[in-house]
This record gives structure tokens, C-alpha cells and sequence, in this order.
């Protein structure tokens, strides 16, 4: 099916057009309750057992808003340079599906929490692109449908389904940007430098887990072109299951592609929603909507207006943490990194757990070092991200410490690494399992010495006749008994002493 | 005697009752008996629930032989209208589409009423969904007037307002939209209150027009309502649209005005609420309670409401608006009926068949009205004209009560008509609510209290009197006055 979608090359799309970029991106708080009930907002769990009549929308049930997400909500808001409305209240939002237990959503229309902000994004060559906010509004989740018996797990052809309605009702904030134009060449990591710097900002807010392979942060990327000719807006689309900060990229990438080769064959961009395929990095039409949406919006009668206090503002405004780019400002200084080195390690996704490892009780430098070259090698043998690797920076730190007092060579570190890397303990336990110490007892040394002297008798005598570089092939000896245990420096000075 | 506790007041019950003078088990079956014995014509109850009731009679008596304190009604059977939940006995609203769902929790009123030790005899008829002012709307076949068994009984309520008729029930919980706790009260020679909007809790009563809707007692007598008015209200948490104030002092208002002394209150005569299309009979009984009103000392006169003269069809837009969204959850998906789903079909289909046959056509009515009037395109001119008319009414209501502790009119344009009459012309029988929206759209209260028969049919006429928000033990003590000078004007014929 993909084969027969044509695409235009990329460098030709560029020449032809300008991309225009819009980014949809839902946040599901990590509030103890639900949105509107007093239901547990739990990842996992048995079906439906994480429900009540408001969640299930049961004849007679009504909401109640959840104080905490109004002050996520509005503590987002303010760390996205928004203004923070006086009034505003909550709208239905009617629409038919079986995974929404009251066939309307209720969410907010024309009357948002927080409006007209911005977030300044840095691209991976330190280019900084400031994104304007449109608005960031609360409104709750939907439940989960499974398509059980179809090819593909969508809908289309599956024989029944099953719901879950443990995820209905879980607060989400909605944060829409305004158009993004000009971007050219660089809109797919424009995209994707969006979502990382708002997933960023989010987990240092503290008011999601924003796990995109959980579904607790969700992009939708709209994407159109306008030809360079004549200026004007193209038809957008709106690209969703985007699950990853890189399928934010190929989403848009793909798109810009797809809909250049749809308008120079004469054709006209379908609006409609998309479907990103994660293994062929491609898109495909949604469900085919028979009638135009008309989602006849209008204000929430079950609920109150919100008229959070100017008072109330500021004080919330008082509790936002240290934001990422503050925090980048004042690493950089601290650890007196370039901005080039700065960039990668931001890049790397290194820079939390360096500073992590820092506070655990390493240095800087040190710190550094450790998550830039091995631990960065061992993700990547492992194909897991920096963070996604086994071992915390309190053990990284630790590690080093263990280099430090000599309790472990750099090599032996990097073993014990392994260890814990591969679920073994802690660096002390796997210390002690692989009997990873150095060996510092001389008399030990001086027999394994006496043995490979012993061994390579042509060898011992080259250094009795003053051919001292050729103690190193009795250090490599003595360092291959002892299993790398031994300290080299020391092991070299023996054999010289031995040979003297 | 079991014609005696049948007759009595809920008051006159509890105190017998608190007193070991009769058990709530006797009271309970003698009602039970009367229900057996009439419904069979009158159809008021769509559920009784023998069981449960007389369970909860036992419980009454238990503690009363203990000594303990009861509340002020415990030990009382009442009629609940089948609009709140109740969990594990049916609830259908009227309405294929419930069928047979069981709920799995309690409304708030419900709660509040078992707490108090009342006893809930059973379910009560209504038109499906509280859409109707005859009950003939239900899917379960019309409610007799136990007056004139030809005749409707009012509507939604109309199983609630016939069983106080016939005195199936001292006690029953209507709820009230735009009319229908009071228009039932009316045509049925009942009292019924519609509470200050957030007076009474939402939760659990299942929603025709959210922002309308209210729950409110339905009696025989002022005081009986007044009485199960201080039980059901009251600042709910599961409720956001509920008023966080003290509950108005309505028991006490109502003993104050059975005193027989209004002397000093301003009543205001809406102008709107007379003339074409009302029933001389009806304006006849109304003169005559405004003279009555006079003679207990009330300085009476005329007020004009200009805006009320839009009120029926601002309700008319903005109540079907919410019942289309509110009656959109009804989609066979996880409780009540399902039809079609025989494997071939697709969720949409199988939604869709449901809707076709669960909701009966004034229910389809509203929903095609209100999903038309919130479309794109149409809002502004529908749902937004509706909403400012609301304003103008309410602030019609703030001028009239600057002037007037409480305003009065008829309850209904006519006395109950015939079943039959009026179904197949929708707007005749929106009219039937001309008087009662308006305090509906301002979330002012209102109660009606019977004025006598009209001279005409011998049938029973409301007079309708309406208070500010959170006021509305002011209408308690000139109703309990009225009805004091009133005296008694006779019983259905049943």
C-alpha cells in the first residue's frame, strides 16, 4: 500500500515549498484522581477496575473538577509564558465513540485555562527558534479500545472490540501551537526540538510522567506547504499515533514529502487526519468521516466557571521549579562548558544525568567522562536511550568514587559498570560477586612477576641489559594472571626491581 | 383504621409513628394495600418495591421500640419519581432505552431519604425522560388523574402527583425542569416545590436539561412538603451546580404561616400569566385565593414581567440543546438496551437502531431540536438568543422582587385535560408550562398549592407562588397561610 504513495525528494520540497508546522500536544497529569471523580489516575491495571458512575458516565453521574489539574494546568501555563485567564469554564464537546463513556467530551472551547505564550526551542546547532503557544486547555481522556480480530488493530475489520475505561476521565492539558512558518529545511527538527523542549519543561513542572511510549504525552503534528510562488496556506494535515520524539521528525518529514508529490502531480491535499506507521516511518489516512465535524460545542452545565484568584496566580507562579533552559544557563557557568559542549550533551540526553551524578557526589568532569564515552557506547550497543539505560547516576557516582579511593582501576570500573548494567547489584555487590579488586599485595605480585620471568627467560634477560621497554610484554603477563586485577604501575616497578 | 392512615398527613404519620401509637410497618402495608388496590386504574407506579420498603419500615420501628431519635419523618412511605437512582431496584426514566438496568449506586436524594429512615414504597411514572406535561410521554403507558381517570395527571411527575391523589403515598420527590413538579401538583390537587436551582442535589438524578433541572417534595399539605424539602436539601460535593448555603428555614415558615397572619407581605400579580388562552375557571379560582390573600393581610398588586412572554421559547431551545447532549450516552455500549448486534453490524449501526427504538418520538423530537440549535452556523441564533433571554428573565425577576416578596399566578392555563387531547399537537401542549418556565430558566423557586375546583369542571386549579433564589421559605408561609384559610375542598373521587 505504501509503495504506491509517491514522494517528492526532500531537497526538492525545500526549493518548491515553504512547510507550515502545527504541533497538538496532549499531557495526561499525573494527579493522584481523575479529572472529574475521585477514581485512582493509574497507568496499567485490571479493565475497567479503576471506575465509578462519573467515569463511566452512568445515567445521573456528574463531575467534579480535580483542584490539582486546574493548578498543573494553570502552573503550565505560566512556565509557558501564558496569560492566565480570569473566567473561564469547561465545554462539551459532542461526539459519537465508544470509548467515551458520555459521547461528549468534556474539555474547554473558546474559553482555554492559559493563552498566548511561547516556548523558545534550541535546535540540535544551538539555533534557538522561539514557538508561540495558541493556548493550553484541560479536558479529560477517553477510554481504550481494543480491536481484537483485524490485520492491523484499528478498527477497520476487526471482528469485536473491547473497552477500557480505566484511562477515561484522566486529566489532560491540550498545548496547541500557533502556526509555525519559515522553518524550511529544518521543520521536521523543529518538530521534534518542540516536543522535547515541552516534554522537558513538563517532567521539571512535575505534572506528568510524559512517557510518549506510554501515551502520557501525544503529538499530533499538522502539516502543510505553502508553494514558494504563491505564498499562499496549503490544506493541512493532522498526523497522529505519533509515539516518539524521532517519529515526530519522520512524521513531518514523510508528510512534506507526500503532500509536495500530491500537489506537483496536479493533485490537492486531502484534509484529514493521519496515521503514522511506526515500522515503515510512513502515514495513512484515518477512518473516512462521512459528514463534516460539528462537534456543537457549548458550555459544560455541570460545572461551575473557574475564576482562579490573581493572588492564587502569582503564588503558583512562586512554586515553578528551576525551568530547563534556567537550569542549562546556570550548568553552563557552573561546569564552565562551552556552548558547543553544552549542545551535545543536551543532544546526548546526558546533561539530567550528569547533574544527577554530580549531586550524588562526583565530579563534574569526572561525571562527564563517564556518561559521554562508555555508558554513551553501552547504550548504544544496547540500542537504549542514555536514560534508558540500568544504572542510576547514584551508582555512576559511586563507581567513580571507587576509581578515585583505588579500590578499582578504570578498567575494573568499567567491569563493575558492566555488572550492574547487567542486573547484578549494586557496584559494591558486583564488586564483591566478580571479585573485582586490585590487587595491591606485593608478595602476590612479586610470584606472578618471578612466574612470567620465569616463563619468557629471553625476554627477562633483554632487561637486565637495560632494554626496559621490553618490561612490558612481563606487565602484560603478569596483568593477564591476575585477571587485570593488578595495578600496572605498580606490577612495572616490581619487574624492574626484579631485573635490577 | 387503614383508611385512616391512608388519609393522614405525612406529619400526622411520623408522629403516630415516633409515638408507638402505630407501627411504619402497618403504616407502610396499609399504603402497599392502597397501591394494590387502585393502581390497577391510576398506573402511577412503574416499580413497587414491597420488600425493600417494609425492610426499611422494620428498621424504624426497631429503633423507635429502642427509644432512639428518629429523624422527623422516618417511619413515612413516600413515592419516588423514577427520574433518581436507586441502587439495585430498576430506574427507566420512562424509557425503553433503561430497561431494565439496575443501578449500582444511590442519587444523593435517594441516599438522604433512606438515611432519614423514609420508606420508598416504589417508582413512580413519568413521561420518558421528564419531556411531557401529561405523562402520556411514558413508555410504559399513561398515569391516570385519580380526579378523572380520562384525564392526565400532569407531567413528568404525573405518577408522583396522582399517587399523593391517590393516596397511594403522603410523601413523593418529583423533579422539576419547567414545570414538572408544579403542573402535576396542580391538575392533581397536590403541593409540589420546585427548590432554589442547587437547593436540592443532582447527583443521581438522571439528566434532561442540566442547568434546569431540579428535585423537589411533593405533598398533600405546605407543611408535609416543607418537611421532606429540609430531608432532600443541601450542599452536595458530588454536585458542583449545588448551593453551599444553609438550607432555607422552611419548616419553620410553613408553622409561622399556618398561623393565618400575612400582614406585611408584598405579593405581586404577574400580568404576564392571565387572560387569552386561559381557562375562565381557572382565573376565577385565582381571584378568588389573590382576595383570600388579601384578607390574611397581604398588600397585593399587579407587576409586569415583559420578558416572561419569551420564556417558553427560550426553554424550548435550551433544554432540548442539553438533552441532546445529555441523552447521547444512551448508545447500548455499556448498560440498557441493545439492539441489532448480531455480529454483522457496526457499532454505529447497532448505536444507531438502539436510539430508534429505546427513545420514543418526543424524546427524538428534542434531540433533533437541540442538536440542530448548538450546530455550527446556528448556535448564535438559537442557544445564544435563548441564553440572553434567560437573562432578561431573570433580571425581570430582580426588578418584580425589588417590590414583591414573592409573586403569584396560576400554575397551569387549565385544569387537567383529556388523555389523548393534546398528543398529537406538541405546541398545545408546551403551553401547558407557560407559567412554570420561567422560574425554571431564572433557578428562582416555585411551588404550586391547590386552589379549590374550578367552578366549571370540578377539577383541581394551582396557584403558583415563586420567590428569589434561596428565599423559599418565604413562599412556605404564604402558601401554609393560604391553604390554612382555604380550608379543606374535597378528595378525588377515586
Amino acid at each position: 500500500m505504501t509503495s504506491l504513495v509517491e514522494l517528492m525528494d526532500y531537497d526538492e520540497v525545500i526549493e518548491k515549498y515553504d512547510p507550515v508546522l502545527g504541533l497538538e500536544v496532549h499531557v495526561e497529569l499525573h494527579t493522584n484522581t481523575k479529572m472529574f471523580c475521585g477514581c485512582a489516575n493509574a497507568f496499567g491495571g485490571e479493565p475497567n477496575t479503576n471506575t465509578c458512575p462519573t467515569c463511566l458516565g452512568l445515567p445521573g453521574s456528574l463531575p467534579v473538577v480535580n483542584g490539582k489539574a486546574v493548578e498543573s494546568a494553570i502552573r503550565i501555563g505560566l512556565a509557558l509564558n501564558c496569560e492566565i485567564a480570569e473566567w473561564c469554564r469547561f465545554a462539551r464537546k459532542n461526539y459519537f465513540y465508544p470509548d467515551m463513556p458520555k459521547n461528549f467530551q468534556t474539555s474547554q472551547y473558546d474559553e482555554p485555562i492559559a493563552f498566548n505564550g511561547w516556548l523558545d526551542v534550541t535546535l540540535d546547532d544551538g539555533e534557538v527558534i522561539r514557538v508561540e503557544i495558541e493556548r493550553a486547555h484541560m479536558e479529560e481522556d477517553t477510554g481504550k479500545s481494543l480491536h481484537v480480530g483485524g490485520a492491523t488493530g484499528r478498527i477497520h475489520g476487526a471482528e469485536h472490540s473491547l473497552l477500557d475505561y480505566n484511562r477515561a476521565g484522566v486529566p489532560l492539558i491540550e498545548i496547541v501551537t500557533k502556526m509555525i512558518p519559515g522553518t524550511g529545511r529544518r521543520a521536521p527538527e523543529v518538530a521534534r526540538a518542540y516536543v522535547t523542549a515541552l516534554r522537558d519543561l513538563l517532567k521539571a513542572l512535575d505534572v506528568s510522567d510524559v512517557r510518549m511510549d506510554q501515551g502520557s504525552l501525544r503529538c499530533d503534528a499538522n502539516v502543510s506547504l505553502s508553494p514558494k510562488t504563491t505564498g499562499e496556506l496549503g490544506t493541512r494535515t493532522e498526523t497522529k499515533n505519533v509515539n516518539s520524539l524521532r517519529s515526530v521528525e519522520r512524521a513531518v518529514r514523510f508528510e512534506m514529502t507526500r503532500q509536495a508529490a500530491v500537489l506537483a502531480s496536479g493533485g490537492e491535499v486531502t484534509q484529514e487526519t493521519r496515521h503514522f506507521d511506526e515500522s515503515s516511518g510512513t502515514t495513512s489516512p484515518g477512518r473516512k468521516k462521512e459528514t463534516a465535524e460539528d462537534y456543537r460545542y457549548f458550555p459544560e452545565p455541570d460545572l461551575v466557571p473557574i475564576a482562579p484568584s490573581r493572588e492564587w496566580v502569582e503564588e503558583l507562579r512562586g512554586t515553578l521549579p528551576e525551568l530547563p533552559w534556567e537550569r542549562r544557563a546556570r550548568i553552563q557557568k557552573d561546569w564552565n562548558l562551552t556552548d558547543e559542549v553544552l549542545r551535545d550533551l543536551v543532544n546526548a540526553g546526558a546533561l539530567d544525568l550528569i547533574e544527577a551524578t554530580v549531586v550524588a557526589g562526583a565530579k563534574p568532569d569526572e561525571a562527564r567522562s563517564w556518561w559521554v564515552s562508555y555508558l554513551a557506547q553501552q547504550a548504544n550497543t544496547r540500542g537504549v536511550e542514555l536514560s534508558g539505560l540500568a544504572i542510576t547516576p547514584a551508582e555512576v557516582a559511586r563507581v567513580i568514587e571507587l576509581v578515585n579511593s583505588g579500590a578499582l582501576t578504570n578498567k575494573l570500573a568499567r567491569e563493575a559498570v558492566n555488572g550492574v548494567l547487567e542486573g547484578e547489584g549494586s557496584p559494591d555487590e558486583v564488586v564483591e560477586k566478580r571479585g573485582l579488586k586490585v590487587v595491591s599485595d606485593d608478595s602476590a605480585l612479586e610470584k606472578a612477576v618471578d612466574e612470567a620471568l620465569a616463563a619468557q627467560p629471553d625476554v627477562a634477560q633483554k632487561i637486565r641489559d637495560g632494554k626496559v621497554q621490553a618490561a612490558g610484554a612481563i606487565v602484560g603477563a603478569v596483568m593477564k594472571a591476575t585477571k587485570g586485577q593488578a595495578d600496572a604501575a605498580r606490577v612495572r616497578e616490581i619487574v624492574l626491581a626484579r631485573c635490577s | 383504621m387503614t383508611n385512616d392512615l391512608i388519609h393522614a398527613t405525612a406529619a400526622e404519620l411520623a408522629a403516630k409513628i415516633h409515638s408507638g401509637e402505630v407501627s411504619s410497618v402497618e403504616v407502610t402495608q396499609a399504603h402497599l394495600d392502597r397501591i394494590a388496590e387502585t393502581d390497577g386504574k391510576v398506573h402511577a407506579f412503574l416499580h413497587v418495591d414491597a420488600e425493600g420498603a417494609l425492610a426499611q419500615a422494620r428498621k424504624v420501628d426497631e429503633a423507635v421500640k429502642a427509644g432512639e431519635t428518629v429523624s422527623p419523618l422516618a417511619g413515612v412511605p413516600l413515592a419516588l419519581k423514577d427520574v433518581m437512582t436507586t441502587e439495585g431496584v430498576p430506574t427507566t426514566v420512562g424509557s425503553k432505552i433503561l430497561e431494565g438496568w439496575l443501578p449500582p449506586y444511590d442519587a444523593t436524594v435517594t441516599r438522604k431519604l433512606k438515611e432519614a429512615g423514609v420508606v420508598i414504597l416504589g417508582k413512580t411514572n413519568m413521561d420518558e425522560f421528564a419531556m411531557g406535561s401529561s405523562t402520556e410521554n411514558s413508555a410504559y403507558g399513561p398515569t391516570h388523574n385519580p380526579w378523572d381517570l380520562d384525564r392526565i395527571p400532569g407531567g413528568s411527575g404525573g405518577g408522583s402527583s396522582a399517587a399523593l391523589a391517590a393516596l397511594q403515598a403522603p410523601l413523593a420527590i418529583g423533579t422539576d425542569t419547567g414545570g414538572s413538579i408544579r403542573q402535576p401538583g396542580a391538575v392533581t390537587g397536590t403541593v409540589g416545590v420546585k427548590p432554589t436551582y442547587g437547593g436540592v442535589s443532582r447527583y443521581g438524578l438522571v439528566a434532561f436539561s442540566s442547568s434546569l433541572d431540579q428535585a423537589g417534595p411533593c405533598a398533600r399539605t405546605v407543611l408535609d412538603a416543607a418537611l421532606l424539602h429540609e430531608v432532600i436539601a443541601g450542599y452536595d460535593e458530588m454536585d458542583s451546580t449545588s448551593i453551599n448555603e444553609p438550607v432555607p428555614p422552611v419548616v419553620a415558615a410553613a408553622r409561622e404561616g399556618l398561623t393565618g397572619d400575612l400582614s406585611g407581605v408584598r405579593i405581586g400579580v404577574v400580568t404576564q400569566f392571565q387572560g387569552e388562552g386561559y381557562q375562565p375557571g381557572v382565573l376565577r379560582s385565582f381571584q378568588a385565593a389573590v382576595s383570600q390573600l388579601k384578607e390574611l393581610g397581604a398588600e397585593i398588586a399587579d407587576v409586569s414581567c415583559p420578558s416572561f412572554d419569551y420564556a417558553l421559547p427560550a426553554y424550548y431551545l435550551i433544554a432540548p440543546s442539553e438533552c441532546s447532549s445529555n441523552l447521547a450516552r444512551f448508545d447500548a455500549m455499556r448498560y440498557g438496551l441493545r439492539v441489532g448486534d448480531d455480529g454483522t453490524r457496526s457499532t454505529e449501526e447497532v448505536m444507531s437502531l438502539t436510539r430508534e427504538a429505546g427513545f420514543g418520538p418526543e424524546v427524538k423530537r428534542r434531540i433533533m431540536i437541540g442538536t440542530y440549535a448548538l450546530s455550527s452556523g446556528y448556535y448564535d441564533a438559537y442557544y445564544g438568543s435563548a441564553q440572553k433571554v434567560r437573562t432578561l428573565i431573570t433580571r425581570d425577576f430582580q426588578k418584580a422582587f425589588a417590590t414583591f416578596d414573592v409573586l403569584i399566578s396560576p400554575t397551569t392555563p387549565t385544569t387537567a385535560f383529556k388523555i389523548g387531547e393534546r398528543a398529537d399537537d406538541p405546541m398545545a401542549m408546551y403551553k401547558a408550562d407557560l407559567c412554570t418556565i420561567p422560574a425554571n430558566l431564572a433557578g428562582t423557586p416555585a411551588m404550586s398549592v391547590p386552589s379549590g375546583l374550578s367552578d366549571e369542571d370540578g377539577l383541581p386549579v394551582g396557584l403558583q407562588i415563586m420567590a428569589p433564589a434561596l428565599q423559599d421559605h418565604r413562599m412556605y408561609r404564604v402558601a401554609a397561610a393560604y391553604e390554612a384559610a382555604r380550608g379543606a375542598f374535597g378528595g378525588a373521587s377515586l
